[in-house]
C-alpha cells in the first residue's frame, strides 16, 4: 500500500509536470467545452439543453483523452526510453505499477470531469447531475475500459515519436464520430454505421442519459454492454502484446 | 549482463544471483540488487533530488537521496530538471538511481560511454567508492583501460563465450612480451622483448658509449587492450 501510494504520487506529479500532455488531454476537452459551449449552448441539440449536451459529451472527449490517448502516449514513450525496464528493476510489483497508473489516469479524469460539471453550472446553467452515484460508475466504467484499450493500443504503437501520430489518429475522428461535439443523428449513413460500433458512442450515449435524461444507470444495461465489451477487448489485447521493453533490433 | 538482471531468460544452463534465479527474481530479491542500463532512462520533467526520492521510494531501506546526489557528484545540480542536463550528467544520475537502494550486487552496463576523460574519472572514483564499501559491481566496458583501473576480474567475451578470466594483471602479466620503443637516426625501433631489464640495460649502455639519446624512449608493458585484441583476433 505504501508503494501504490507513492507511485500514485509520483504518477501525478509527473502528469502535471509534463505541460503538453496535461494540456491535450486535460485541458482540451475543457476549452473545447467553453467555445462549442459559447457557440450552440442556448441552442437545442437532440431535443436537450445544447450546454448540457455537449458537458456530457466533452466528459466522452475527457475519457478518450486521459484514459485512452494520454495513457497511450505516455506507456509508449515510457517503454521506448527504458523508464518501465528500469522500473522492472526495482522492487516495486509490477501490479501495483499499473494499478497506481489507472487510478492516478482515473483521478484526472475525475477531476476533468468534476471541472467540466462546475464550469457548465457556472457559465452555462447546466444543472449539477440528479444521480451522481450512477454517473460516477459511468466514469469509472468509461475510465476502465478506454484505459484498457490505450494499454492495448500501446503494443501496436513501435516507437515514441510514432505514438502521438497513431494514437491521435485513432482518437480525434472517434471522438467526431461518435457524437462528442454534435448529435450523430444527422450525420450521413456511412458515418453513423461506424458511430454504432465505436465504444465512445456508447459511453457519451450513457453520460448523456444519466446527466442529461437522469436515467439510472442500471437502465443503460445496452450502453454498458457495449463499453464493457470493448474494454474487454483492450484488456485482451493489452495482456496478450503490452512489452516492458522497446523491441529489439 | 540481462540475464543476470532478470530480464532475458537463459537458453540453458544455471544462473544465481545472490542465490536466486534470476528469471524469476522477487521484489525482495530486487532490494539487493542495483541497474544502469545502457540506455539513460529517465523522466526529464522531475529534478535530479526528485527523480532518487521517486526511486528511494521503491526500497525499503534506501539511501539517503541527498547523500546519493554527492556520491555521483550532482550536487551543484541537484534541483535542476533532468532535461536541462548534459548527457554525462543523465548518465551520473542514472547510476545514482541505481545505487539509491543500497543495493550489494549493482549492475553497469557501459557506464561511462560518451563521457569525457574528466567525467570518466569520476565516475571511476564512484566506482572505487562502491567497492570500498564492500559492494559487488559487474561492469561491462568498451574501454579496456577502464577495465584495468577497476576490475579485480576480468573476463573477456567473444560472441557469448568467456575466452579469458583472471585479474588484469593475470591476463597482462605471465610470459607476455614487454616493448621497447625508441628512435634512431630518425627511424622508429620496436622491440619486444621477456627480458626487458636486460635488453634496457643493453641498449642505454651502448647509447651512452656512443654519447648518444635515445629518442623518444618508451617501455611499454602489454596493456590489457593488447591482450583483448590479440584474443578477439584469434
Amino acid at each position: 500500500m505504501r508503494l501504490f501510494l507513492h507511485e500514485l504520487r509520483t504518477e501525478q506529479v509527473l502528469f502535471w509536470r509534463n505541460r503538453e500532455a496535461a494540456f491535450f488531454t486535460f485541458f482540451l476537452p475543457v476549452i473545447f467545452f467553453l467555445v462549442f459551449g459559447s457557440i450552440y449552448g442556448d441552442d437545442t441539440i437532440a431535443g436537450v439543453h445544447g450546454a448540457s449536451f455537449l458537458e456530457a459529451g466533452m466528459i466522452g472527449y475527457g475519457v478518450a483523452s486521459t484514459a485512452f490517448a494520454g495513457l497511450a502516449i505516455t506507456m509508449v514513450i515510457r517503454r521506448e526510453s527504458g523508464v518501465l525496464k528500469r522500473i522492472r528493476a526495482t522492487p516495486l510489483p509490477p501490479w501495483t505499477y499499473v494499478a497506481a497508473v489507472l487510478v492516478s489516469t482515473f483521478v484526472t479524469f475525475l477531476v476533468e470531469a468534476v471541472l467540466l460539471i462546475a464550469l457548465g453550472r457556472a457559465l452555462f446553467s447546466v444543472g449539477l447531475p440528479t444521480r451522481p452515484l450512477s454517473l460516477l460508475l459511468a466514469l469509472v466504467l468509461g475510465a476502465a475500459a478506454f484505459a484498457a484499450m490505450g494499454l492495448g493500443l500501446t503494443s501496436a504503437v513501435r516507437s515514441a515519436e510514432g505514438s502521438s501520430a497513431v494514437v491521435n489518429f485513432v482518437y480525434l475522428p472517434m471522438a467526431i464520430i461518435s457524437g462528442t461535439f454534435f448529435s450523430p443523428a444527422k450525420y450521413p449513413g456511412f458515418l453513423r454505421a461506424i458511430a454504432d460500433v465505436l465504444p465512445l458512442t456508447y459511453f457519451t450515449k450513457l453520460t448523456r442519459d444519466v446527466m442529461v435524461r437522469h436515467h439510472h444507470i442500471w437502465s443503460e444495461t445496452g450502453s454498458i454492454a457495449v463499453v464493457a465489451l470493448w474494454g474487454v477487448i483492450g484488456l485482451v489485447a493489452a495482456i496478450r502484446g503490452f512489452r516492458w521493453q522497446p523491441r529489439e533490433g | 549482463m540481462e540475464i543476470l538482471e532478470g530480464y532475458r531468460p537463459r537458453d540453458g544452463g544455471t544462473v544465481e544471483v545472490l542465490g536466486a534465479d534470476p528469471q524469476h527474481g522477487s521484489s525482495a530479491w530486487r532490494e539487493r540488487i542495483g541497474v544502469m542500463l545502457q540506455s539513460s532512462s529517465l523522466y526529464p520533467s522531475l529534478t535530479v533530488r526528485e527523480s532518487l526520492r521517486v526511486f528511494a521510494g521503491y526500497y525499503a531501506n534506501p539511501r539517503d537521496a541527498d547523500e546519493v546526489v554527492e556520491l555521483v557528484q550532482l550536487t551543484e545540480k541537484r534541483d535542476a530538471r533532468v532535461r536541462t542536463l548534459s548527457g554525462g550528467q543523465k548518465r551520473r544520475l542514472d547510476l545514482g538511481l541505481a545505487l539509491v537502494g543500497d543495493p550489494e550486487v549493482i549492475f553497469l552496463d557501459e557506464p561511462t560511454t560518451g563521457f569525457d576523460p574528466s567525467a570518466r574519472r569520476t565516475a571511476w572514483d564512484t566506482v572505487r567508492n562502491l567497492r570500498a564499501l564492500g559492494k559487488t559491481i559487474l561492469l561491462t566496458t568498451h574501454y579496456l583501460d577502464e577495465a584495468e583501473q577497476l576490475a579485480d576480474r576480468v573476463a573477456v567475451l567473444r560472441d557469448g563465450v568467456i575466452v579469458r578470466e583472471g585479474s588484469p594483471s593475470d591476463l597482462t602479466g605471465g610470459d607476455v612480451e614487454t616493448e621497447i620503443r625508441y628512435r634512431r637516426a630518425g627511424e622508429e625501433v620496436v622491440e619486444r622483448t621477456t627480458d626487458p631489464t636486460r635488453r634496457l640495460h643493453e641498449l642505454t649502455a651502448e647509447a651512452l658509449a656512443r654519447g648518444e639519446e635515445l629518442d623518444q624512449l618508451e617501455v611499454r608493458r602489454p596493456t590489457l587492450e593488447d591482450v583483448y585484441l590479440e584474443l578477439t583476433a584469434e
